[in-house]
């Protein structure tokens, strides 16, 4: 029964990992503009890369 | 402002429109590779586009472009050379790139988008370009060793996107975007923690007190406690830091008592854990404080396209031409203007201070502060205000006043601008929860004394309970859920609040006073259409000539409708009253007029506007219709509002529209003409302190005293993309006719909250029942709050949707607000 100690540990890195990326995704400003991407992602990239979501 | 003239239904497929902005080519003669373009400034726009291989654009959406009829200056953004100016514009800044970010109210398609991500190849020292499509910004990373801010901004106006740099770009912070990251970061933060506390509370949830078996308990109570620590230094902070705040000014605040509940319940769960005693109430904790913060961030809905904060700084330029002792030019920040200083104002810039007229013909706008859109001319010697416009090539100017101390920029050095709107009230939930948290020590007092009459060991156990159970996070969630609904659905009706302390303040409004030019009038020039047989380009000669001889509204309009042409003669002009006008040009005798006065029947049903008939040597030829300029939805709202509100209109026009407004508003209504902008805010607030609580509607930077200084501002907009004096408010202009709608609907807000408010009292009472006793099992507490919060989010979102229907179905004109 003292799985259940590992198992819980591991549960909690997993769930530390996603929060760790949620914080993540919110510094990188991922959420700061939500449209202008579904503009973006449907132009063809005719040349040489033109966007990529860049941050400070 | 706009004039738009369809001559002719047909004639109009016929015309080619721009390559570039799609507007009607007038004279065929600008063209390029077979394109054809309505003026120069659009065929520059497209060479560019052109050389630079990036004519792409003109696939994505059809003529994208913005017309380019209006030249930009050369030089304009010469002050952008200015180092200290630059600095402040650029936000970072390394050895090699600088970041800055502009304002393009422009940009309108994906075309723009497109475009304005491959600024690369416009300019080769722009390294990167990204845009945010709905606060019209774009942010560019350009090599300062390469080119300069005042070349990125001269390559932006070169393909038809000029940014929009204003004196608030530097004065303003930018503080916002943070402040806002940390809050989802503690959401984030406590919305983990409460998820995991919870699971690991489930164990003792389903024991039920069971002896321990094999120290499972003491192992999740610990992990519990390790994973509160977030939750209660950093996802509750801004929970103390606010209630130590308001105490060391001895006032009790709303979030006192949540901070109180959050530190004895975390003291007494630490104490339990670590004497062994019990598990807790941490899943409660973590709980009400993910839940809060939730409630909170859906309150503080933003709106990315609106500001709610300008004052004059947005619309004053950063740099102005300053010509020095020896003649020549040179740009300095408008802040740093001194008396004395001689500036130059070019076509269509506004003036910065107050100044004298010294050298050129003036004819200076004054739409922005007073809403009188005729220009006034001005000669050399004469004063000129700060806030006009030039609009008729360049003038010099000595400045008598520094910016801050002109006439129009003296209204923001009012003590209305000073104080906080949001400070005005203080909001009912405010009140109920300060009773709330006294009743809720009477309860705590009156139970503790019991307990330590009839078994001291009680005490402290039960008060605690009492003040774990029943912290007033379910009144407050109430409150803030419902304040977010109601936000979101005015929103989705086009009325967008800044915040939610100005729907309740709306909601207690006794007094509604209305600006006139741009409120209850649309904002663009009258539209004028022409129905019948086409006109000749010498009839509409004519009839300017007639049009201009008088000064009815009509025929003002007509005259300004019609292309510029020469003056003729005009003889044996006659003006029938209530008729028309009729004289005899180039041997042709012209009337315009009514129907019955031309000759003609007037067949066509009458909508929204009027019809004047036309003839040439008695030969019907057709007829203008003019658009009304008051807002269709005008007298119905008037009608439905002047029985429940005492109303009132201030106009900073004259009086020559006394009469029609007298119809359409009644006797009941003051109607006062006139008006400063000052005066305005003295009117409003005379009315308060006859303690009137007012609404004002305006438009207009004349109207920005009257707005701040009103109960409630509410700032109306035809077109959201425009500027916005500060305002509590912003209404779309089509919503007009839902203002009754919306009025009702903030009252109906406040029965909601106090709904669920009711709600929250049943569960408290449960949970006290059982606090009083000193019978509180973690797991009741643990499944009270979630059950609780829960019922009232659905109850107050439930209630926000059902009377929103109200304001959604309503269709123009169909009033039944009574």
């Amino acid at each position: 029964m003292s799985a259940i100690f590992i198992m819980i540990g591991a549960s909690l890195l997993v769930a530390v990992g996603f929060l760790i990326a949620f914080i993540w995704s919110v510094k990188s400003g991922q959420y700061e503009d939500d449209y202008t991407p579904s503009i973006r992602m449907l132009f063809d990239n005719t040349n040489n890369k033109t966007t990529k979501t860049n941050t400070k | 402002m706009q004039i738009i003239i369809l001559i002719h239904e047909k004639s109009i497929k016929e015309r080619i429109a721009c390559f570039h902005c799609g507007d009607i080519c007038i004279s065929a003669e600008v063209k390029l590779d077979d394109k054809a373009f309505c003026c120069e400034g659009c065929k520059m726009v497209y060479e560019i586009i052109n050389k630079k291989g990036l004519c792409e654009y003109y696939d994505k959406e059809k003529s994208p472009g913005l017309s380019r009829k209006k030249k930009v200056r050369e030089g304009k953004f010469d002050f952008l050379k200015d180092n200290t100016i630059a600095d402040k514009l650029i936000h970072f800044k390394n050895e090699t790139d600088s970041h800055v970010i502009f304002y393009l109210p422009q940009m309108h398609c994906n075309s723009c988008v497109w475009l304005l991500e491959q600024m690369h190849k416009v300019n080769a020292g722009i390294i990167h370009s990204q845009v945010n499509f709905l606060k019209k910004e774009i942010k560019v990373v350009f090599n300062h060793r390469k080119t300069n801010l005042s070349e990125v901004a001269e390559a932006l106006t070169a393909v038809g996107y000029e940014p929009y740099i204003s004196l608030n770009d530097v004065t303003s912070s930018k503080k916002g975007i943070t402040y806002n990251k940390r809050k989802i970061y503690k959401i984030g933060v406590a919305g983990f923690c409460f998820g995991n506390i919870m699971m690991l509370s489930f164990p003792e949830y389903f024991s039920l007190g069971a002896p321990d078996e094999s120290g499972y308990y003491k192992f999740f109570s610990y992990l519990n406690l390790l994973l509160a620590l977030p939750v209660f230094f950093y996802s509750a902070s801004e929970f103390f830091i606010s209630s130590y705040k308001s105490l060391r000014q001895k006032i009790l605040n709303i979030d006192a008592p949540i901070a109180l509940a959050i530190v004895i319940t975390f003291s007494r769960s630490v104490y339990e854990i670590l004497s062994h005693t019990g598990a807790g109430y941490l899943d409660s904790m973590s709980g009400i404080v993910f839940f809060m913060l939730l409630g909170r961030y859906f309150q503080d809905i933003t709106y990315d396209t609106l500001s709610f904060e300008r004052d004059y700084t947005s619309y004053f330029p950063l740099g102005v031409s300053v010509i020095n002792e020896n003649g020549s030019e040179s740009q300095i920040p408008v802040s740093k203007l001194k008396i004395g200083d001689r500036i130059k104002i070019h076509h269509g810039e506004l003036i910065p201070a107050d100044s004298i007229l010294f050298l050129g013909k003036a004819s200076i706008d004054y739409s922005f502060v007073t809403g009188e859109s005729i220009p006034v001319e001005k000669t050399i010697g004469e004063i000129v205000y700060a806030g006009g416009k030039q609009t008729q090539g360049a003038i010099e100017l000595e400045v008598i006043k520094e910016v801050a101390q002109s006439y129009l920029t003296q209204l923001w050095n009012n003590d209305s601008f000073k104080e906080n709107a949001d400070e005005k009230k203080k909001s009912f939930i405010h009140n109920l929860s300060t009773w709330f948290t006294y009743i809720l020590f009477t309860i705590a007092i009156i139970t503790g004394v019991y307990w330590w009459i009839n078994n001291p060991s009680n005490v402290l156990n039960s008060i605690t309970a009492i003040l774990i159970v029943a912290c007033p996070c379910a009144l407050l969630l109430s409150a803030t859920f419902t304040n977010g609904n109601i936000l979101r659905y005015m929103g989705r009706s086009r009325l967008y609040f800044k915040n939610a302390n100005a729907v309740e303040r709306m909601s207690e409004a006794d007094t509604i006073v209305f600006d006139k030019t741009g409120t209850i009038t649309y904002q663009q020039e009258a539209k004028i259409n022409y129905q019948g047989n086409k006109l000749t380009s010498e009839e509409e000669q004519h009839i300017k000539n007639l049009a201009q001889q008088s000064n009815h509204p009509l025929s003002k309009a007509i005259a300004m409708a019609l292309p510029e042409v020469k003056k003729l003669p005009v003889f044996k002009y006659k003006e029938e009253k209530g008729r028309g006008v009729r004289a005899i040009i180039n041997d042709n005798e012209i009337k315009l007029g009514s129907a019955i006065f031309i000759g003609v029947k007037d067949d066509l049903n009458e909508t929204n506007g009027s019809r004047v008939w036309v003839s040439v040597n008695d030969v019907p030829k057709g007829c203008f219709y003019i658009e009304n300029p008051y807002r269709k939805d005008l007298q119905q709202t008037i009608k439905a509002l002047k029985n429940k509100y005492s109303l009132f209109l201030l106009s900073g026009d004259n009086e020559s529209e006394r009469n029609n407004l007298h119809k359409m508003f009644g006797d009941k209504v003051l109607l006062k003409f006139n008006q400063k902008p000052e005066d305005k805010l003295n009117f409003i607030k005379q009315l308060q302190s006859h303690n009137k609580k007012v609404i004002m509607f305006g438009d207009g930077l004349n109207d920005a005293g009257a707005l701040k200084e009103s109960y409630v501002g509410v700032s109306i907009t035809d077109n959201m993309n425009n500027f916005t004096p500060a305002c509590d408010a912003i209404l779309n202009g089509e919503s007009f006719g839902k203002i009754p709608a919306f009025l009702k609907y903030s009252k109906q807000s406040n029965k909601i909250v106090i709904g669920s408010f009711i709600v929250s009292i049943l569960y408290n009472i449960v949970g006290l029942s059982f606090a009083v006793q000193g019978t509180l099992e973690p797991v009741i507490a643990a499944i009270l709050m979630p059950v609780s919060s829960i019922s009232i989010v659905l109850f107050t979102s439930g209630m926000a949707w059902f009377y929103s229907i109200n304001l959604k179905n309503k269709k123009h004109g169909n009033n039944n607000f009574n």
